[in-house]
């Protein structure tokens, strides 16, 4: 293994978007970057805050309610949009989820009618819903080969996303909503970027997922992956359960 | 006249039905109130307003069943007659079994010195609270609590906004709504609205006092120094409810209770006017120093935990809203035993076992406060999380939960089960929370469980508990089955 390198994953409003164990994310990420030897730091992006995102190894950002997320549209907008973007085109690996992954769209569509601007890192947009989608999730996705390909979740959102051509779905639906109710698909893929509405966390029982986004940081850090395999005999178990709970609940 | 023919077949029917689910030893069933509610649908406010002294309403995501029972307690040394949900089913159909099971099968119009102490869920409340017409409503606290059930903490807020709203209308509502209803006019003959206890502490809550049409009761704790370790992941508003900046914190109790003000827009901590003063743990409990603006009171309360004082504090402000003497509310204080559930110890095969509810993050993190805080090594706990209706479909809030203090406490020969429908997914929050895998277990039947459980535990030692909601009424059905415990509605 090449020499000490330590990877420094962005975690964007901590404070604000922490909804539904968000911080299982970032936790998942830290814990299976120290379990390959390897090193890593959280840094904290608050409101105001201007990083510089080319830096940057890996950002998360989570979900909020309603409140927060009107607050932090604006910053996004405002502050964030035009580096972030920028870095995620040059490849920057980043995880969105529910809240985060629609305001990284372009625009969200209230029931009245009016567009809010959303940071337009990806290109899909949200259109307020009547009906909630919540419940358990199960989607199968192509971002690599080998078996499980199931990613497994929860959902609880009332917005319908759609995508441009700029993205392809992270998945297809086996149980549950999905983005949008219609299409088949959930989330979002574009370059290294992945948006989701999967909670739950999603990480920790989609090993593979968590895995993906290192690989991707890595590469791009030192031009090869080589992520040492880990004991994920208990993710495995939890990814059954919920596999089940979805067949069991949903449908 | 009283209840007329409907109301009396409507209630019945939820005589026998509970007469029935008692005989099949079935406790906590909500069908006989569903089946009266269905055949008689103004009976539940006219069993109500036989209530004399009026109704209580206890409601909020965390404390409505201690509050409660402790209320029970202090209305009972005062000498009123108090009809009581105690089992903790608090929709609509428990409720209506609560009244319907306290009432005669010929019920005369009132009950002298008759008080309806009803546990109601946020979500049931703007529905209840215009049948109940409670005389004092209580919010405990908002905390995040199935998501999955409200959408969001806010709109839970909104909910029991909307409850107190519909309370008391306007104008009585005449008779027009069905015969039962046709003297309700004459028992409660003034429409005022109800006194909101509110907690002082929690700026949700106490923002509910703004534009509320009647009179709002603030209670709070006064000694910063009972605030706890700042876990501030398992905030849930500490952002100004107002106009969403971050509050400034002069003290912090736990998780977002505490002595807040938004540099914003100014919104602050209203003062309250009952008060904790002073706690001193003791073997027992807590002695605590009450101030009221009647005076003080000073108790010794046989709980542990700074929740269980936001209870006391509730049900004391309760009380005197009500306008129950201090000395009644001191000795009910006193005389207060936990419920099935509620961190009580009972004896089960020579061992004790302590039983704590979880059901959200702030509540899960002051069980382990409590079991970290206990003497037991080997350290021993068994954790059954289930994912029903009842308990919160969506498991995330596990991730919120401060496990990754249990990594150092597990040592030696200790160790932590994991139970329940969903108990890979509480092993997976433990690994990552750096419990070793060799001190973690995981055994999804709750009897197959508490089996190895005890046998892991020596005869005289001590075993925790914590279930959900479902997990909890499981285990009390294996218990009873085994002879261990009492049934459900003794409890």
């Amino acid at each position: 293994m090449a020499a000490l390198v330590t990877l420094r994953l962005g975690y964007l409003y901590p404070d604000l978007l922490n909804l539904y164990g968000d911080r299982g994310n970032i936790l998942t990420l830290v814990r299976r970057i120290r379990w390959r030897g390897l090193d890593v730091v959280v840094r904290e992006i608050g409101l105001g805050e201007r990083p510089d995102f080319a830096e940057l190894d890996l950002v998360f950002i989570g979900g909020g309610q309603d409140r927060e997320q009107a607050l932090i549209a604006e910053d996004l907008a405002g502050v964030k949009a035009d580096g972030l973007r920028a870095a995620v085109e040059a490849g920057l690996p980043l995880l969105a989820v529910c809240g985060g992954y629609q305001l990284l769209g372009r625009f969200y569509r209230t029931g009245d009618g009016r567009e809010l601007p959303g940071a337009g890192v990806l290109d899909l947009w949200t259109e307020a819903g009547k009906r909630r989608m919540i419940g358990n999730v199960v989607i199968e996705t192509d971002l690599w080969m080998e078996e499980p390909r199931t990613i497994v979740g929860f959902e609880n959102h009332s917005g319908r996303t759609f995508l441009g051509p700029g993205c392809r779905p992270l998945g297809r639906v086996r149980v549950g909503g999905g983005n949008n109710g219609r299409d088949g698909g959930e989330g979002a893929v574009h370059r290294s970027a992945v948006g989701t509405y999967l909670h739950g966390p999603v990480l920790p029982k989609n090993p593979r997922l968590a895995d993906w986004l290192l690989e991707r940081a890595l590469e791009r850090r030192r031009g090869t992956a080589g992520l040492a395999p880990l004991d994920d005999a208990v993710e495995v178990a939890a990814h059954h359960a919920a596999i089940e709970r979805a067949r069991a609940t949903r449908r | 006249m009283g209840a007329g023919l409907r109301g009396l077949l409507g209630l019945w029917a939820g005589k026998l039905a509970i007469a029935a689910s008692r005989t099949l030893g079935r406790g906590g069933s909500s069908f006989p109130g569903r089946l009266a509610r269905r055949i008689a649908p103004s009976l539940t406010a006219w069993l109500a307003r036989r209530q004399r002294a009026g109704i209580m309403a206890v409601t909020g995501t965390n404390g409505k069943t201690t509050t409660a029972r402790m209320l029970a307690a202090i209305l009972g040394r005062a000498g009123y007659r108090v009809t009581h949900n105690r089992s903790g089913a608090n929709l609509p159909g428990g409720v209506t079994a609560a009244l319907v099971d306290a009432a005669p099968w010929l019920p005369r119009n009132e009950l002298p010195g008759g008080v309806g102490l009803l546990e109601v869920d946020e979500a049931a409340l703007p529905r209840l609270a215009g049948e109940l017409r409670p005389r004092v409503v209580v919010v405990t606290n908002f905390f995040r609590d199935q998501l999955d059930r409200y959408g969001e903490l806010v709109h839970t807020v909104e909910l029991v906004r909307r409850g107190l709203a519909e309370a008391w209308p306007a104008a009585v509502p005449g008779a027009g709504a069905g015969a039962v209803l046709e003297n309700a006019a004459a028992v409660a003959d003034v429409a005022v609205a109800p006194t909101a206890v509110l907690n002082a502490d929690d700026p949700l809550v106490s923002w509910l006092g703004e534009g509320h049409g009647g009179q709002a009761l603030y209670f709070g704790v006064a000694d910063p120094s009972l605030g706890g370790a700042d876990r501030s992941r398992a905030a849930d508003a500490r952002h100004c409810v107002r106009c969403g900046y971050p509050y400034e914190y002069t003290a912090v109790f736990y998780s977002h209770l505490g002595h807040y003000r938004c540099p914003d827009c100014g919104l602050t901590r209203p003062d309250p006017a009952v008060v904790l003063e002073r706690a001193e743990p003791e073997r027992e409990g807590f002695r605590v120093r009450i101030g009221t603006p009647r005076g003080a009171i000073e108790a010794l309360v046989p709980v542990s935990g700074l929740y269980n004082l936001y209870n006391a504090l509730a049900a004391t402000a309760a009380a005197y809203a009500f306008g129950v003497p201090l000395e009644a509310v001191a000795q009910g204080l006193e005389s207060y035993t936990a419920s099935f559930g509620r961190m009580e110890t009972l004896p089960v095969r020579g061992r004790d076992i302590v039983v704590a509810l979880v059901k959200n993050p702030a509540g899960f993190n002051q069980v382990l406060d409590a079991w970290l805080a206990a003497p037991e090594r080997p350290r021993r706990l068994l954790i059954a999380i289930n994912d029903l209706a009842a308990d919160g479909t969506d498991v995330s809030w596990l991730w919120d939960v401060d496990c990754e203090r249990l990594g150092a406490a597990a040592d030696e020969s200790g160790w932590i089960g994991c139970a329940g429908i969903r108990a890979e997914e509480m092993a997976l929050r433990l690994k990552y929370a750096g419990v070793p895998a060799a001190r973690t277990w995981v055994e999804n039947d709750l009897g197959a469980a508490l089996d190895r459980a005890l046998a892991a535990t020596p005869a005289g030692q001590r075993l925790w508990i914590c279930p959900t909601y479902t997990a909890l009424l499981e285990l009390r059905r294996l218990l009873h089955r085994r002879g261990e415990a009492r049934g459900f509605w003794e409890v």
